[in-house]
């Protein structure tokens, strides 16, 4: 493990123009953790998203990626985003939409090159996608329209790897594949993993981060009904889990 | 409409009209598949009445209309373009400005123009008919633009296209490369005023790709597929409207839309037989 942090935001405040969306928000992501971050609907996970990712400035504080300014860090990121957010029915092949992680790597004019292809092979067997390679979008399901997002995500070859709510709209078996393979991925490349959902996230995570506004850092071990009440508001079921 | 093959062999100009007609479809299959994807038909629609403006603008200051609906289509694109990275909540609002403002330009510039008073019509709707020799070869050059930019640029629309904020962190510039194709859709609308006018042009824009994408689902097929019913719709309206002596842009335009609806039922009872079980 390094010394310096994959991502570093010291005393990070953030707002749209209105009320604070992040409010002195600091937290470190070390070489090779899996982070969880999770909070409330509206308590700034995007945004938190968006300004690891360069997409957003913070109105205070600093953020580096890769010791860098976040927009110049871009190339080493990996990012998935939300798979609700894509038109379904548009003209494209999985193979097509996975390549498109070659972006900023390959050539800049015409099409792709061998090298492009084998890796975007790689991420799609990696991902349990390689036989739907021909299919078009709108023929996949969920899951496999979210594991074609990674494998794009994985063929730029990212060191960090950020997903943003991969579980959501996703059958219960999908989902334990899906964090299954994060856990393989983690091996090799840092992962951050945004998700509403407190209680999957916790068995797989090494920590959890908690945004509702402000953030609070778990180990995943001492998460207590408590903990989760105060972010939420209500109890949640919680899942009895030991490591 | 049985005279109309006799009548292109012996009349130049006929021969002309579908030469642009091929011409134009080149440019309208490959940025119009484009348009269909990116859902920017109003944003089309806007460059294409804007430039209506810098047609009136030349014919004032007397030179070539097409050259000043190329200048004006540019600019009418960029500041569209612009105006929808910048302030996109007035996206609608600003565009549907620009789309008033572009033809009020147009129409006191027009009305201020010395001599004989100009056919305004022929602007509007287009003029096939009319199309000179130069204008072919103008036609020709800007295909020649619009392919090689879509060759050279074809995953960096496709990224700008499918997912702008993915292609902007992948480190494409998407601004520019968004004004780009904007440019590419100015310059075909400049192809296609021609054929049907800048009223009609939106739909010659769409309905070949939007047709084709019923049935077909890549990219370039529909680009290749929309090329080719271009070329059906503008010689097939052609010959159409020689008989009766109709418009021949107004024809061409109705034979894209009963195609295309012809097609969406089609495809509707495909849908429908296909979700039958086979088996009661």
């Amino acid at each position: 493990m390094s010394a310096e942090p994959v991502v570093r935001l010291a005393d990070v405040s953030f707002s749209y123009g209105g009320p604070l969306a992040l409010e002195h928000v600091s937290l470190e992501i070390a070489e090779r953790e899996f982070l969880g971050l999770v909070g409330p609907n509206g308590g700034g996970k995007s945004t938190l998203l968006k300004i690891v990712l360069g997409l957003l400035e913070p109105d205070a504080g600093r953020v580096t990626v890769f010791g860098r300014p976040p927009a110049q860090a871009r190339g080493q990121i990996g990012y998935v985003p939300q798979y609700t957010a894509f038109a379904r029915d548009f003209p494209m092949s999985v193979e097509e939409v996975v390549l498109l992680g070659r972006l900023g790597r390959t050539r800049l004019w015409g099409g792709y090159r061998r090298q492009d292809r084998a890796l975007a092979r790689r991420a799609m067997e990696e991902t349990n996608i390689a036989d739907l390679a021909r299919r078009r979008l709108n023929t996949l399901s969920g899951g496999q329209f979210q594991r074609m997002l990674i494998a794009r995500a994985l063929t730029s070859e990212p060191r960090l790897l950020i997903l943003d709510e991969p579980t959501a709209n996703i059958d219960l078996r999908a989902e334990q594949n899906i964090f299954d393979l994060f856990r393989r991925l983690n091996e090799r490349m840092t992962v951050l993993v945004v998700s509403h959902d407190i209680g999957f996230i916790t068995q797989y995570v090494s920590r959890v981060a908690c945004l509702n506004r402000t953030l609070v850092c778990h180990p995943t071990a001492a998460l207590s009904g408590d903990i989760i009440k105060d972010l939420y508001g209500t109890p949640v079921r919680m899942i009895e889990h030991t490591h | 409409m049985s005279a109309f093959p006799a009548a292109l062999l012996s009349q130049p100009f006929l021969q002309h009209a579908l030469l642009a007609g091929i011409l134009a479809s080149i440019g309208c299959g490959l940025i119009g598949s484009y348009v269909y994807v990116k859902r920017i038909t109003f944003l089309a629609g806007g460059v294409a009445h804007a430039v209506l403006g810098g047609m009136g603008v030349a014919y004032f200051l007397g030179s070539a209309p097409l050259g000043g609906a190329l200048v004006a289509a540019l600019i009418a694109a960029l500041l569209i373009g612009w105006v929808t990275l910048r302030w996109q909540q007035y996206e609608d609002t600003l565009i549907g400005a620009l789309w008033a403002v572009g033809m009020a330009i147009g129409v006191v510039f027009i009305s201020r123009t010395p001599g004989y008073n100009i056919d305004l019509m022929s602007f509007l709707f287009g003029n096939i008919l009319m199309v000179s020799g130069s204008q072919l070869w103008m036609m020709a050059a800007v295909d020649v633009v619009i392919a090689l930019v879509v060759g050279v640029f074809y995953k960096q629309f496709l990224a700008v296209c499918f997912d702008q904020e993915f292609a902007r962190l992948r480190g494409v510039p998407v601004d520019f490369f968004y004004l780009l194709l904007l440019c590419m859709v100015a310059l075909t609308v400049v192809l296609l005023i021609q054929i049907v006018g800048l009223i009609l042009v939106i739909a010659l824009l769409t309905l070949p790709a939007a047709t084709a994408a019923l049935f077909l689902d890549s990219l370039l097929g529909i680009m290749a597929a929309a090329t080719v019913l271009g070329m059906v719709f503008t010689g097939g309206g052609l010959a159409l409207s020689y008989g009766p002596d109709l418009p021949t842009g107004a024809t061409i335009i109705l034979l894209a839309a009963a195609v295309y609806f012809v097609a969406m039922g089609g495809w509707a009872i495909r849908r429908r037989l296909r979700r039958q079980p086979s088996v009661p």
